[in-house]
């Protein structure tokens, strides 16, 4: 098997007194998804601030193809070939599709203080990218205003890939959609895998991770709870490592003791808990998404 | 959403010609604009004569059209310019006074005030970029320095409100030719400060339109922390666009010095809502990342339209304004109505 794109050895990042990420390490390579699942406060976004350069690990090292490598900034990750496409997704909505797409490395033609955009050029290329994906704009002309939150993250992605993306982040890309845009956006990020790129996937969902994942990296409280290869995991028993078992146990009692009326509510939660050992439906992790 | 087929979704038609258009900014501003012309032009012959459309396309150049220009660029890339009206004086003044009282040659004198321009444009900019306050606050503190500053200084310098004598400055004929003087066309001389206006609204729509600076204008107006995400140097672009203002300001007020040949300490004052407005009307968005430079310039041929056409029409000129207020309106309805129509979806 070849060297992965992306290895992280015994990571962490501390903010003063914070232990935000202790002793992580997963790896990711070409043509393959690495799905990082973790609840609010987990340390996800402090693991993809680390990937894409914006934080510098405190302890541990990444290797790049098999060697030790450190971003100082988010250009140097980009240079190296990391793409972060971040929840902003970075887009403007009043812009056209194709201005968007190429916002900071236009295409330019003519000489000297009468370079400008070429414009042809930029509008062909957004087109045949985004049809590379498998993603079908009508018009580049259309702004992303007008786009579907699907299409937007798409967009995101197909940009990030003809930029040169040898390995996308994408943060909670499925977070903020309906089931049929998060299925969608879930579909390039197959199509990203079978185009030879390596994905890091962040996401809270199990569901969404599982179906694309080839390995999953669980956080809880900035721990690690495992690095799984898929073959060593179940859906099943990720989404209960997911949602702490024990904990929703805890507050199954909790509930079960203040009444009737919740005792059926804690009913159901046990129910739930037993069959899937899905947290997300609970009353208590209603907390639809943070940055 | 996203169809597997070309044109197999029925949910996005494809944008007609007629969307298309209601698509462009300066729409709105151009039905205005014919319209005013018709209406003028049938209550006076003068004003659809030679002569008379010479006269507002005059009133609409200089310093209303340049500026506009210039305040449209600012007003796309998100920013305000409330010193710009204030400015325009100031780079008279400064003219002015260098040559009157501090005998400097007119060519040198120019430069000088050149340079003052560009510096209270960076400054303006810098400020804005350093502080994150809003612009609005930052120019409004420019705009309120200058004017003390303009009056104050010209009073302790010249002991009037007024320079003047201009005219009889060595040299003065080459800077007279390039600001001041008229081009005869079929026997109609038109002042060259309206070609000056054509060549800033084309530049400024090239720049705007064509080029990867102008995508940033457009880009930082729109979302000024995604564009930085993305490599665009925001701080950068605005403020060399506080600085197009301010060069615009230069241009405008070296105009108006040579061609009058004497510049009131409170010159420009007041103006930069009439520059902001002729952008408005124009299609720009007050919130930043829309609008056009021809837009702009169409608003301040508005301008032009109006005020010559009261006078031919024989109003008070005191209609002028209420006409204007009226205008502006009518206008951000407009395009608010046109947006809507164009990008029913969402945002814009």
């Amino acid at each position: 098997m070849t060297d992965p794109i992306l290895k992280l050895r015994g990571v962490s990042k501390f903010f003063g007194s914070v232990i935000s990420l202790k002793n992580i390490s997963t790896s990711v390579r070409a043509g393959e998804v690495t799905c990082v699942l973790g609840d609010n406060g987990a340390g996800k976004s402090t693991l993809i601030k680390i990937l894409s350069g914006v934080h510098q690990p405190d302890e541990g090292q990444l290797l790049l193809d098999g060697a030790p490598a450190t971003f100082a900034n988010p250009r140097q990750a980009l240079d190296a070939g990391i793409a972060t496409v971040f929840q902003d997704l970075a887009m403007i909505p009043l812009m056209s599709v194709w201005r968007n797409f190429f916002l900071g490395s236009e295409p330019r033609k003519g000489w000297a203080q009468l370079r400008r955009i070429d414009r042809a050029e930029a509008r062909a290329i957004a087109r045949r990218e985004l049809r590379d994906m498998g993603i079908d704009i009508r018009d580049p002309d259309q702004t992303v205003g007008t786009l579907s939150g699907g299409e937007r993250q798409s967009v995101a992605i197909a940009r990030a890939v003809h930029f040169g993306a040898r390995l996308l982040i994408l943060d909670e890309p499925t977070s903020a959609l309906g089931v049929k845009q998060a299925g969608v956006v879930l579909r390039y990020i197959a199509q990203a895998r079978d185009r030879g790129l390596g994905v890091i996937f962040i996401t809270h969902n199990p569901h969404h991770a599982y179906p694309v994942g080839d390995r999953f990296l669980l956080l809880n409280r900035g721990h690690s709870m495992g690095d799984y290869a898929k073959a060593d995991i179940s859906r099943d028993a990720m989404t209960a490592l997911m949602a702490g078992g024990a904990e929703l146990e805890e507050l199954t009692h909790e509930l079960e003791r203040s009444g009737p009326a919740e005792s059926s509510i804690a009913r159901a939660i046990a129910e739930d808990v037993a069959a899937l050992g899905i947290h997300e439906n609970t009353p208590t992790s209603t907390t639809s998404e943070e940055s | 959403m996203v169809a597997t087929t070309a044109g197999a979704d029925e949910r996005i038609a494809r944008l007609g010609l007629l969307r298309r258009l209601l698509l462009k900014p300066e729409l709105g501003a151009l039905i205005g604009a014919v319209l005013i012309f018709v209406f003028f032009s049938s209550l006076s012959d003068v004003f659809w004569s030679f002569s008379g459309v010479a006269n507002w396309l005059d009133l609409a150049s200089n310093p209303i059209g340049i500026m506009a220009v210039a305040v449209a660029l600012l007003m796309i890339g998100g920013h305000f310019d409330l010193s710009a009206g204030t400015m325009v004086g100031t780079a008279g003044l400064a003219t002015a006074i260098l040559t009157q009282n501090a005998h400097t040659v007119i060519w040198v004198a120019m430069l000088e005030s050149l340079i003052l321009c560009l510096a209270i444009g960076f400054l303006n900019g810098f400020l804005v970029v350093r502080t994150g306050l809003p612009s609005f606050i930052i120019t409004l503190s420019t705009f309120l320095g200058l004017q003390g500053l303009n009056v104050g200084l010209t009073k302790l310098i010249t002991n009037t409100v007024q320079v003047q004598g201009i005219d009889k400055e060595p040299y003065v004929s080459g800077p007279h030719a390039l600001l001041a003087s008229n081009i005869t066309i079929a026997g109609q001389p038109i002042p060259i400060a309206v070609f000056w206006w054509l060549l800033f609204t084309a530049v400024g729509s090239w720049v705007l339109f064509q080029t990867r600076f102008g995508n940033w204008i457009f880009a930082i107006g729109g979302d000024k922390n995604a564009s930085r995400n993305v490599g665009v140097p925001a701080a950068r672009t605005t403020i060399i666009l506080f600085m197009t203002v301010s060069f615009a300001a230069w241009f405008a007020g070296n105009t108006i010095v040579l061609r009058f040949n004497s510049i009131q300490a409170v010159a420009g004052v007041g103006q930069e809502l009439v520059f902001i407005v002729a952008a408005v009307i124009g299609g720009c968005l007050l919130t930043g990342g829309f609008g056009s430079v021809v837009g702009a310039s169409i608003g301040a041929l508005i301008f032009g339209m109006t005020s010559a056409g009261i006078v031919y029409a024989n109003w008070d000129s005191d209609w002028f304004r209420f006409f204007l207020g009226g205008m502006l309106l009518v206008a951000v309805l407009a395009n608010q109505f046109v947006r809507g129509l164009g990008a029913r979806r969402r945002s814009l």
